[in-house]
């Protein structure tokens, strides 16, 4: 609760999650609204009309069901991805931190080594020998992106193993488990949200591109795909911006959205970044006058 | 030096571990990849090549540890085998023009982009609230937010097919022949400019405001008051004392997003069928070529390891600490 509350009085963050909540509305709900999204409703590469909002593309399917139902797709996979990225990697970046030692030699060295290798071509390369669909992609997306949360949540746990607090629970004859779960995590939630947060955007922007390659299934309708489509027909040559402009859109709206509440997050656990608002907040004031003395902060004990 | 030996061994186990995450990879799979490989292309392939795509992974009747040390041996001697889809080019053969392209794009937009999204973070930590620090970070976010491959068929479309200013496809005119030529520098020049722009535009926000965090918190310290206090002239307190402080662990991150940044550029280079890794990635999935799948994955690795011990070496450079 402590998160939410700053993140819920932050205009970024207040944006962010707006937009966020409009693209889940329309992945769960879109889809039944506009039919199936591969039909072939009319001619091929026609420009947006009142019938078609977004035009048609190069095979006759209606841009706009098209874009509304690749929302499903790649959001579901986004999401899905996003949690098993962080779970792997929070569980790595704990017990190497937890442990230290040589179980964070061996496992700091295997994060490094995933963190180094270029995740598109390892991804292909898994992803090829896979039936295409959107469970290879996710698989393929969590072995190529959980070491970069792995790193991040290793370097804040070996900084909370040496605290006074988790000294005190290993000394009072807490288990592993025990002190991982009661004392360490619930001090990480910060950390572990804007990873999570990084994680989707890692995971829809990588999801997108193995699609855009032809690695997804392309009877499926998502984003990726969309695009994929939109290449490879004669589509662009002919001037049809419309074929690929409002799947871009969406994904860089989510994208953006994400962003906003990373920032928002970034913001409220390290006022540093923007001292003056912090400032602001905490005295509650309105605008801060240049030239004015020192101010001095009090707290209210009353 | 110690230290960059050191690295210079990690570097080495992390190319040993993509080499064996290739060989095992293929034997991992569900059932009996190498048949359900080969089942793929029954009627399409000729025999010989079907021989010399087993020999090209290590398929054989032999131990899966001497299978192991074959393939070992061969990578280490940079043979990576035969490629199926341009049969009977060496895979070797195959990826070796299109890394130079590769090198050369995503090299110069990489190096590009980030010395200009690292002043631009300067300045704009530099000027808290200024017109560079408001408006700036959140108009890169939202173009970084765009996927690199979309901005790229976006400059595509604009730039090239509606106003025509640049070249749609390949990495020089195909009438002039590759030579240390004015008329062929100016080639690949023009036809380098639309998808080294898109790579910039979609990375500099990231560098920028990486830069402007670190730059913030340097800003705050003790030694930069102090440069105040004695008088120095702006210049020379924000970038000798404030910029080149906040350089290091931006450069430390350089070395780590490389990865990223070149997936990316490999999907710019497919939109303008630049002849990369990337384009070639494409053609290799399209036709199945899994030896030059491996092959890729492989160059490009490698590519990454080798200048992220070069940015190891410019680490030693800007920290005196990393020297003795």
């Amino acid at each position: 609760m402590s998160l939410l509350s700053p993140l819920l009085s932050n205009r970024k963050a207040l944006c962010g999650l707006a937009l966020l909540g409009g693209f889940a509305a329309l992945a769960l709900v879109g889809p039944l609204l506009v039919g199936d999204a591969t039909d072939f409703v009319a001619l091929p590469l026609q420009p947006p009309s009142a019938a078609h909002w977004f035009g048609t593309t190069g095979q006759g399917q209606d841009v706009f069901a098209q874009t509304v139902a690749g929302a499903r797709g790649t959001l579901a996979v986004g999401l899905l991805v996003g949690v098993a990225v962080v779970a792997l990697g929070a569980l790595v970046g704990m017990v190497a931190g937890y442990f230290g030692g040589l179980v964070d030699d061996v496992l700091g060295l295997l994060v490094n080594v995933f963190l180094l290798i270029p995740g598109l071509p390892l991804a292909v390369v898994i992803a090829a020998y896979l039936p295409a669909g959107p469970v290879t992609i996710a698989a393929v997306l969590i072995v190529t992106g959980w070491a970069w949360t792995a790193r991040v949540i290793r370097a804040a746990a070996l900084a909370l193993r040496r605290s006074d607090f988790v000294a005190a629970a290993v000394v009072s004859g807490e288990t592993h488990l025990g002190v991982i779960v009661l004392e360490m995590l619930p001090n990480m939630l910060p950390l572990l949200a804007s990873s999570f947060i990084a994680a989707v955007m890692y995971a829809i922007g990588a999801e997108v591109g193995l699609e855009f390659l032809g690695l997804g299934d392309l009877e499926r309708v998502s984003w990726g795909t969309n695009l994929y489509w939109a290449s490879n027909d004669v589509a662009l040559p002919s001037g049809s911006w419309w074929t690929f402009v409002p799947t871009g859109v969406a994904i860089a709206l989510v994208g953006f959205a994400l962003a906003l509440v990373n920032n928002a997050l970034d913001e409220i656990g390290n006022p540093l970044l923007d001292p003056a608002r912090a400032f602001l907040r905490a005295t509650g004031r309105r605008r801060l006058r240049l030239g004015a003395p020192t101010p001095v902060l009090r707290r209210d004990h009353g | 030096m110690r230290f960059l030996l050191r690295r210079l061994g990690f570097y080495l186990t992390a190319a040993w571990a993509s080499v064996t995450l290739s060989f095992f990879l293929p034997r991992l799979m569900p059932g009996d990849p190498a048949t359900a490989m080969f089942a793929r292309f029954r009627g399409r392939l000729a025999p010989e090549a079907i021989a010399a795509m087993r020999s090209a992974f290590g398929f054989s009747d032999a131990p899966l540890l001497q299978q192991y040390a074959r393939y070992l041996a061969h990578a280490a001697r940079g043979d990576l085998g035969i490629s199926i889809s341009y049969y009977p080019a060496s895979v070797g053969s195959v990826i070796g023009q299109a890394l130079i392209w590769t090198l050369f794009l995503s090299g110069v937009a990489v190096l590009i982009s980030f010395l200009l999204g690292t002043v631009l973070g300067v300045l704009a930590a530099w000027k808290r609230g200024g017109w560079l620090d408001g408006a700036l970070p959140p108009v890169l976010t939202l173009l970084g937010a765009f996927p690199y491959f979309w901005l790229a068929m976006a400059a595509l479309f604009v730039f090239g097919i509606g106003l025509g200013w640049a070249p749609l496809r390949q990495a020089y005119d195909d009438r002039l022949a590759p030579a240390p030529s004015a008329a062929f520098v100016a080639s690949v020049f023009q036809h380098a400019v639309l998808p080294a722009a898109t790579i910039v535009v979609a990375t500099v926000g990231g560098w920028m405001l990486s830069m402007r965090a670190t730059m913030i918190n340097v800003l705050a310290q003790d030694h930069v008051l102090y440069a105040h206090a004695r008088g120095l002239s702006p210049w020379r307190i924000m970038f000798q004392y404030a910029a080149r402080n906040a350089l290091l662990p931006n450069v430390a991150g350089f070395g780590i997003a490389l990865g990223f940044v070149l997936s990316g550029s490999l999907l710019t280079e497919i939109v303008f069928s630049y002849p990369g890794q990337g384009y070639l990635l494409f053609r290799a999935v399209k036709s199945l070529d899994y030896p030059l799948i491996q092959g890729l994955f492989l160059t490009t690795t490698v590519a990454v390891l080798g200048a992220n011990w070069l940015v190891d070496l410019v680490a030693v450079w800007l920290d005196p600490r990393a020297r003795s």
